[in-house]
């Protein structure tokens, strides 16, 4: 039996590896897919505590932050699309102003 | 034995989180977090939770990913020569040190709460998918509801974002 305990850790790790993955890598698409690690973090967490608790509820959460998942994943790399067909940046810091 | 099978996939899936993270070729990246994502599915199943753990290989690793990839070699995005932002890195010492704070205070936690009605042995009566769908469609109607017309905005958003500009409103984009 494996306590609760322990997939909270491994979700705080991954969270973390998401979080230092957004804050120091420049390439959008890598700081999409960073975010996505931490969506997955807090999944294993949901998941954890609706086996530790009994509930179904985690796991219709985690359905939910799937769905949510998906979309993000679809406007993001459509925003992505955008930004690259306009002016030649792959970098998130490259796109530093706004249209005015 | 699940003591065993946990390791695994924990341990597999944060490696797979670090060279997600520190890869530099994108696409390598994206096949690092399809380890990740079919581990973390692992630990679902462990969990009790065969059908989120489905839904995570369907949707996750079938279509978020393949988006992901796709768009990395439509995009032709070459291996960054400029990769990490040497300016920030002192956010990892940051970072790094919030984790190992957060995890004194969480390995001392005993997570003790009030127990729900569905045991493992409740819920194997029925079947997990079943199980799911009866609160879903019962308790968590409106939430779901509320998704599907997410979902149909993130659709029309990204058709409308990635549609090519016409030329008569060529100074749109």
């Amino acid at each position: 039996m494996v306590p609760v305990s322990a997939y909270v850790l491994v979700s705080a790790i991954l969270f973390v590896t998401g979080l230092v993955g957004v804050l120091i890598r420049r390439n959008f698409i890598i700081v999409l897919m960073s975010v996505e690690i931490m969506l997955n973090a807090a999944n294993i967490n949901l998941v954890a505590f609706a086996h530790h608790l009994d509930s179904l509820a985690g796991q219709i959460m985690t359905l939910f932050v799937i769905a949510i998942a998906a979309g993000e994943a679809a406007v993001g790399l459509a925003i992505i699309i955008v930004v690259f067909r306009g002016k030649i940046a792959t970098n998130v810091d490259q796109i530093n102003l706004l249209k005015w | 034995m699940i003591p065993v099978f946990f390791s695994y996939f924990a341990l597999v899936s944060i490696a797979a989180g670090i060279l997600t993270v520190s890869l530099r070729n994108p696409v390598h990246c994206g096949i690092a977090l399809l380890a990740l994502l079919g581990h973390v599915a692992g630990l679902f199943v462990l969990l009790h939770a065969e059908f989120v753990a489905v839904v995570q290989i369907i949707i996750y690793a079938g279509a978020i990913l393949i988006l992901y990839l796709f768009v990395l070699m439509l995009l032709n995005l070459k291996s960054e020569e400029r990769y990490f932002h040497r300016r920030h890195a002192w956010y990892v010492t940051g970072v790094g040190a919030l984790t190992v704070e957060l995890l004194m205070v969480l390995l001392a936690s005993r997570f003790s709460g009030a127990k729900g009605p569905a045991t493992v042995e409740a819920v194997e009566e029925v079947g997990n998918s079943m199980a799911i769908g009866i609160v879903m469609f019962s308790d968590y109607l409106l939430p779901f509801e509320i998704v599907g017309v997410f979902l149909l905005g993130a659709i029309v958003g990204a058709i409308v974002l990635a549609k090519a500009p016409s030329s008569s409103e060529g100074e749109y984009r």
